[in-house]
C-alpha cells in the first residue's frame, strides 16, 4: 500500500528494525502511527509523560514501572526504535521455526517475556527480586484493600514458596519455574494492534 | 422444595385451565367458522355472539361472558404460559447450561401443542407471520440495538458486512442451486417446483437468525471479536434477506419467461435502496428520539415510553415503505443510545434498560415456545427425504465453505486475522430460528404448491440448528480452544505472577494502541463531539462527562445503600458513630458470585453513559460487604489460608478478562469491582491529598473547582509508595477508542509531570468533603461514605 511505504521511508533502519523484532511492515506502520500520536510534540522522543498521557495506563497498578522498562537507565527519552523493540517482547511467539540453540534467543520468545517480567519486579537490577521489591510490587496492586502487616505476610508466605535456594529472594531461575498458566498467553492475544483477543475463552469459573 | 412443588402446581393449573378454555372455546364456537382474529395468536376460534341464543328470562347476577373478553384473554394467557414454560425451564440451572433454554423451549412448546391438539383435534395456536413480525420480532430487534457494543460493532462493520451480505447471498444461491440440481437429478422425487422457487427458498434459510444466535450465545462464552461478528451478521442480513425474498417471490409471479436484464439490474438496486433506506429510516428516528428526550424534562415519568413507541414506530415506517424493517429498527438503537442514556434522567433510562429486557426476554420466549407449538399440526407436515436431509446437508456445508472462503479473504486485509478455531465457531454458529419460520409461512399457497414442503423442511431445520448445533456448541467449543493447565491450586506465587502479568498485558496494550488511530475515526469523533452532541444532548448532559466523577459518585451511592442496609440489619446506624476503633473494611467477600453482575461503570463500550445508579444498588444482594473488625484483630488463624484469601479477594483482574458484552438477560456488563473500587480509591486519595495541601477553601458549595496538581513525591504518600502513583486523567486521549472523552469538556494542559485537568461539577452533587474543610477528617461523623477514605489513610499512617 503507497501510504504503508511513504511512512515506512520515514523511519530509519526500518528494514533492520523489522529483522530484529519481526514484525511486519504493517505492523510498524501502525506502531509508527502509534508513536507519532503519543508524541505529541514531535520531538521524536517519547518522554515519561507523554506515557502519562495514556488514560487508562494512569490506572494500571503496575502501569509506572511499565513506562519504567521502556527508559534504559539513565536515558530520559524513548526514540522509536526502542518503542518498538520493547513491544516486540510481545509478539506471539513463532511456534513454527525450530529451536535452533545457536542463534540468539528470539526477541519474544517465552524467555524473553519473562524477563521482561522479571526486570518489572526488580527495580535494582542486582537479578534478584528480594522482599522489599516483592512488597512494593504487591503495595502497587493491593495497597487499598489490605494493611501493611498482611502485605508484609503475603510477601513472607510468597518468597517462602518460591524461593529454592533460601536466599531471601527469587532468582531469575526460580521466577521461571513458577509455572505460569499465563505466562503462555503473555502475548498480545493478536498482535499488537487490533482491539481484543479473538482467540476463544472460555472461562467456566467464572460462572 | 416446598417452593418447587408449588411451581409444578401453579404451572398444571395453568395449563389445564388453557386446556378448559380451549376446549370450552371450542365447543361454543366450533360450528361457527373460523376467522382469523387480528392479533390473536392464529386463533380460530370464532367471536360470533350466537353463544348467547338463550332468551333472558330474568336478570342475571353473574354471566360467563367468554367472548366478551376472548381476544385479549387468549394473548394474556398465552403470554403467562411463556412466562410459566421459562420459569419451568429454568428451575434447574444445570440443565440449562447443558441443553439452551430455546431448545427446552421448543420441547415445551411441542408438549403444549400436543395438550391443544389433543384437545381440539386441530392446531388451534401457531405462529403467524403477522403477529410474529408486527408484535414479537420489533422489541427483540431493538433490544439487540440498543444494548449493542457500538466500538465493537462498528469497528468490526466491514467483516460484519462481508459475512452478512456476500454470506448470505452466497448461501442462497449454492443452497437454492444444489437443491435445484438434485431435483433435477431426481433425488426428491415428483414435486411442482421450479427453480425459482428453490433460489426463494434457499433465500430464506439462508439467513442466520438473531434470535437464535443470541440464545444460544448467552451459555457459550466466546471472545467478543467473534460474538459480534457473528451477532452482527445476524442482523444485518435481514437486508439481504428481504430483497432476496422479495425479488425472487416477484419473479415467481412473473414467471420465468419474465426475466431479464432490466429485472435482474432491478432487483440489484433494490438491495441498495432497501438496506440503505432501512437504515436511514433508523437514523432519522434515532434523531428524533434524542431530540424528543432532550425535551422531555418535565414529563420525566414517561420518557421511557417513548423509547418504545418511537422504535416501534421506526419498525414499522420501514415495512411500510417496503424497505428492511429490522435494519431501521437496528439502526434505530445503535444510534439512539448513547444520546438517550445522556439525556434521560438516571431513573428513566433504568426503567427503558429493564422493560427492553422484560419486552425481549418475553418475546423470545413466545417465539420459542410457539415455534414448537406450531410443529403440532399434521396439516402442514410434508415429509420428503430427500429434500429435507439435501437442505440440511447444504446449509450446514455451504455455511461452512462460505464462511471460510471470505474469512480467507478477508484475513488479508485484517491485522489480526481470525483464527481457525473463530472460524469453525463462526460456522457452526449459523443458526437459523423463528424468521426463517416467519417467512416461509408468508408464502402464498397458490404460487407455491409444495409451501407445506418448505414449511415442514423450515420447521426441521430450525429444530436441527437450534436444539442440536445448540446443545453442541459448548462441548464443542471446549474441545476445540487451547487446552488450559490443570486447575490445580496456585501457590501465591503464581497468584501474583499472573496478576502481574494482567496488568502487564493491559498496559502493554495500552501502551501500543489498542485501535489506532485513524483518519476517519478521527473526523467522525470531532464531527460527533461538536455538532452532534451539541446538538441532540442536554447542555447539563454534555457538561457532565467527568469520568473519574461518575466513578465516585457512583462508587459513593453504593457505599452509601450498601451503609444504610448493614446499618438496618443491625438495628441501626448507630455503630456509625462509633469511630474509636472501627475500621470499615469493604472486604468483598462474594467477589466470585457476583463479578458478572457489576456496575457498567468503565462505559467503554457504550459511552460515557449515567448508568443509573438504582439498577447497581438494587437489583443484587449488595455486592459490598461491611465488615468491621478491629484494628488489633488477630484473624491469623492460618497465616497461610489468610495470605490466599486476601490475594483472591483482593487481586483483581486486568480488563482483557472481561468478555461476553452483550447479554440478553444480563444487564451489567463485567467490570471488576475491585478494580474500580481501588481506582476510585487512589484517586480519591490523591485528591483529598491535594486538598490537604492545598489549604484553600474550596469555591462554594454548589461549584466545585479542582485543579488538580500532580505532584509525586514520595513523601506525600504516606505508606512510601514508589513514585507517581496518583492519577490524573487528561481528556481526549483521541487514540483510544475507549476514551470518555466523547462528548466531554475536559481541558488538557501541559502540566509539570503529568497534565493538569479541571473537573467540573454540576449542581445537586456536592461532597461535603470537598466543602471549605481544611480536615476531612471532622467530617466523618455526619458522612458515613466518605468515612471510608479517610479511614484507608489512617490505617496507612500506622
Amino acid at each position: 500500500m503507497g501510504s504503508t511505504n511513504s511512512t515506512l521511508s520515514k523511519i530509519p533502519n526500518v528494514e533492520e528494525l523489522m529483522e530484529e523484532t519481526g514484525f511486519t511492515p504493517a505492523h510498524i506502520v501502525r506502531l509508527y502511527d502509534r508513536f507519532e500520536a503519543l508524541d505529541k510534540e514531535k520531538t521524536g522522543h517519547l518522554r515519561p509523560q507523554d506515557f502519562g498521557a495514556i488514560n487508562r495506563l494512569a490506572m494500571n497498578p503496575i502501569g509506572d514501572r511499565i513506562i519504567g522498562a521502556f527508559f534504559s537507565p539513565g536515558q530520559e527519552t524513548v526514540d522509536f526504535h526502542s518503542f518498538v523493540r520493547i513491544l516486540a517482547h510481545f509478539r506471539p511467539a513463532d511456534k513454527k521455526h525450530p529451536k535452533d540453540p545457536s542463534m540468539p534467543e528470539p526477541v519474544n520468545s517465552r524467555t524473553s517475556k519473562l524477563k521482561f517480567a522479571f526486570q518489572l519486579y526488580d527495580q535494582d537490577k542486582d537479578g534478584k527480586i528480594s522482599r522489599a521489591e516483592l512488597l512494593q510490587v504487591l503495595r502497587s496492586m493491593l495497597e487499598m484493600q489490605v494493611t501493611e502487616e498482611q502485605l508484609e505476610s503475603i510477601a513472607d508466605r510468597t518468597i517462602q514458596e518460591a524461593d529454592l535456594d533460601n536466599d531471601d529472594a527469587i532468582s531469575f531461575e526460580e521466577f521461571r519455574k513458577v509455572p505460569l498458566g499465563r505466562a503462555r498467553r503473555l502475548t498480545y492475544q493478536h498482535g499488537p494492534l487490533q482491539h481484543s483477543a479473538p482467540r476463544i475463552l472460555s472461562q467456566p469459573h467464572r460462572k | 422444595m416446598a417452593c418447587r412443588t408449588c411451581l409444578w402446581l401453579l404451572g398444571t393449573t395453568f395449563f389445564t385451565c388453557t386446556v378448559r378454555l380451549v376446549v370450552e372455546g371450542t365447543e361454543v364456537g366450533a360450528t361457527q367458522g373460523s376467522q382469523p382474529e387480528p392479533g390473536v395468536v392464529g386463533s380460530n376460534h370464532s367471536q360470533a355472539g350466537g353463544g348467547h341464543g338463550s332468551s333472558i328470562s330474568g336478570i342475571q347476577i353473574v354471566t360467563f361472558k367468554w367472548h366478551h373478553v376472548e381476544a385479549p384473554y387468549l394473548i394474556a394467557l398465552w403470554i403467562l404460559v411463556a412466562g410459566v414454560s421459562k420459569m419451568v425451564v429454568e428451575l434447574n440451572h444445570s440443565l440449562t447450561s447443558v441443553i439452551p433454554e430455546s431448545a427446552l423451549l421448543i420441547l415445551i412448546g411441542w408438549i403444549l401443542g400436543g395438550i391443544i391438539y389433543g384437545a381440539d383435534k386441530m392446531q388451534t395456536f401457531t405462529l403467524t407471520p403477522t403477529v410474529f413480525f408486527f408484535y414479537l420480532l420489533p422489541q427483540v430487534i431493538l433490544d439487540a440495538g440498543y444494548f449493542m457494543p457500538n466500538k465493537l460493532f462498528f469497528s468490526n462493520m466491514g467483516a460484519i458486512l462481508v459475512y452478512a451480505v456476500i454470506g448470505t447471498c452466497w448461501n442462497a444461491a449454492t443452497v437454492g442451486l444444489g437443491l435445484w440440481g438434485c431435483w433435477l437429478g431426481g433425488a426428491m422425487g415428483d414435486i411442482d417446483i421450479g427453480l425459482l422457487q428453490f433460489l426463494l427458498f434457499g433465500s430464506l434459510i439462508a439467513a442466520v437468525d438473531p434470535v437464535a444466535v443470541i440464545a444460544v450465545f448467552e451459555e457459550v462464552h466466546v471472545n467478543e471479536v467473534l460474538f459480534i461478528m457473528v451477532f452482527g451478521e445476524s442482523l444485518l442480513n435481514d437486508g439481504v434477506t428481504v430483497v432476496l425474498f422479495n425479488v425472487f417471490d416477484a419473479f415467481v409471479s412473473l414467471g420465468g419467461a419474465e426475466i431479464d436484464a432490466v429485472e435482474i439490474i432491478k432487483g440489484i438496486i433494490s438491495f441498495f435502496v432497501v438496506a440503505f433506506g432501512g437504515s436511514l429510516v433508523g437514523i432519522i428516528f434515532a434523531l428524533l428520539i434524542s431530540l424528543l428526550t432532550r425535551c422531555t424534562k418535565n414529563i420525566q415519568i414517561i420518557e421511557p415510553g417513548f423509547i418504545f413507541i418511537l422504535g416501534y414506530l421506526s419498525y414499522l415506517t420501514a415495512e411500510m415503505l417496503s424497505l428492511s424493517a429490522i435494519l431501521s429498527i437496528v439502526f434505530c438503537g445503535i444510534c439512539c443510545q448513547k444520546y438517550i442514556n445522556a439525556n434521560m434522567d438516571e431513573r428513566s433510562v433504568t426503567t427503558v434498560r429493564y422493560v427492553m429486557k422484560v419486552f425481549a426476554n418475553g418475546s423470545e420466549t413466545i417465539i420459542f415456545v410457539f415455534l414448537g407449538i406450531s410443529a403440532i399440526d399434521p396439516a402442514v407436515w410434508v415429509w420428503n427425504t430427500g429434500f429435507i436431509l439435501l437442505t440440511l446437508l447444504f446449509i450446514f456445508v455451504f455455511r461452512f465453505i462460505g464462511v471460510f472462503l471470505l474469512t480467507w479473504i478477508l484475513n488479508k486485509y485484517r491485522l489480526v486475522p481470525l483464527e481457525f478455531i473463530d472460524q469453525v465457531v463462526m460456522s457452526y454458529g449459523g443458526l437459523r430460528g423463528a424468521v426463517a419460520y416467519g417467512l416461509v409461512a408468508m408464502l402464498d399457497e397458490n404460487k407455491f404448491k409444495e409451501k407445506n414442503l418448505m414449511v415442514s423442511t423450515t420447521l426441521i431445520v430450525v429444530y436441527f440448528t437450534v436444539m442440536l448445533q445448540g446443545i453442541t456448541m459448548k462441548p464443542l467449543v471446549t474441545w476445540l480452544k487451547v487446552k488450559r493447565a490443570a486447575v490445580t491450586e496456585l501457590t501465591l506465587a503464581e497468584k501474583i505472577q499472573n496478576r502481574t502479568f494482567d496488568h502487564m498485558l493491559v498496559a502493554i496494550e495500552d501502551i501500543s494502541g489498542q485501535i489506532g488511530h485513524n483518519y476517519m475515526r478521527d473526523k467522525w469523533h470531532n464531527f460527533e463531539e461538536r455538532w452532534l452532541c451539541w446538538f441532540l444532548m442536554k447542555p447539563s448532559a454534555r457538561k457532565s462527562r467527568d469520568y473519574i466523577f461518575n466513578i465516585f459518585h457512583q462508587l459513593n451511592l453504593k457505599d452509601a445503600m450498601s451503609y444504610v442496609k448493614e446499618g438496618e440489619r443491625r438495628g441501626s446506624l448507630a455503630f456509625v458513630r462509633n469511630e474509636t476503633k472501627a475500621d470499615v473494611d469493604f472486604n468483598k467477600k462474594f467477589r466470585a458470585s457476583f463479578s458478572e453482575i457489576m456496575p457498567d461503570i468503565m462505559a467503554d463500550n457504550m459511552g460515557p453513559d449515567h448508568v443509573p445508579l438504582s439498577s447497581i444498588l438494587q437489583d443484587i444482594v449488595p455486592s459490598v460487604c461491611l465488615v468491621m473488625h478491629e484494628q488489633d484483630l488477630t484473624m491469623r488463624e492460618s497465616e497461610d489460608f489468610n495470605a490466599h484469601h486476601l490475594l483472591q479477594q483482593h487481586l483483581y483482574r486486568g480488563r482483557k478478562q472481561h468478555r461476553h458484552r452483550y447479554s440478553r438477560s444480563h444487564l451489567e456488563t463485567n467490570r471488576d469491582e475491585n478494580e474500580v473500587q481501588e481506582i476510585f480509591q487512589r484517586t480519591m486519595r490523591s485528591r483529598l491529598e491535594s486538598f490537604k495541601s492545598a489549604k484553600m477553601g474550596v469555591a462554594p458549595a454548589k461549584k466545585i473547582q479542582t485543579k488538580h496538581q500532580k505532584k509525586d513525591k514520595p513523601q506525600k504518600m504516606p505508606n512510601g509508595n514508589s513514585s507517581d502513583k496518583s492519577k490524573n486523567h487528561p481528556y481526549g486521549d483521541k487514540d483510544l477508542e475507549f476514551s470518555e472523552g466523547d462528548c466531554g469538556s475536559g481541558d488538557e494542559a501541559a502540566g509539570d509531570l503529568f497534565p493538569m485537568r479541571a473537573y467540573r461539577v454540576e449542581a445537586g452533587i456536592v461532597n461535603p468533603a470537598f466543602m471549605a474543610e481544611m480536615d476531612p477528617m471532622d467530617n466523618m461523623q455526619q458522612i458515613p461514605h466518605v468515612a471510608l477514605l479517610p479511614q484507608t489513610l489512617n490505617s496507612f499512617d500506622t
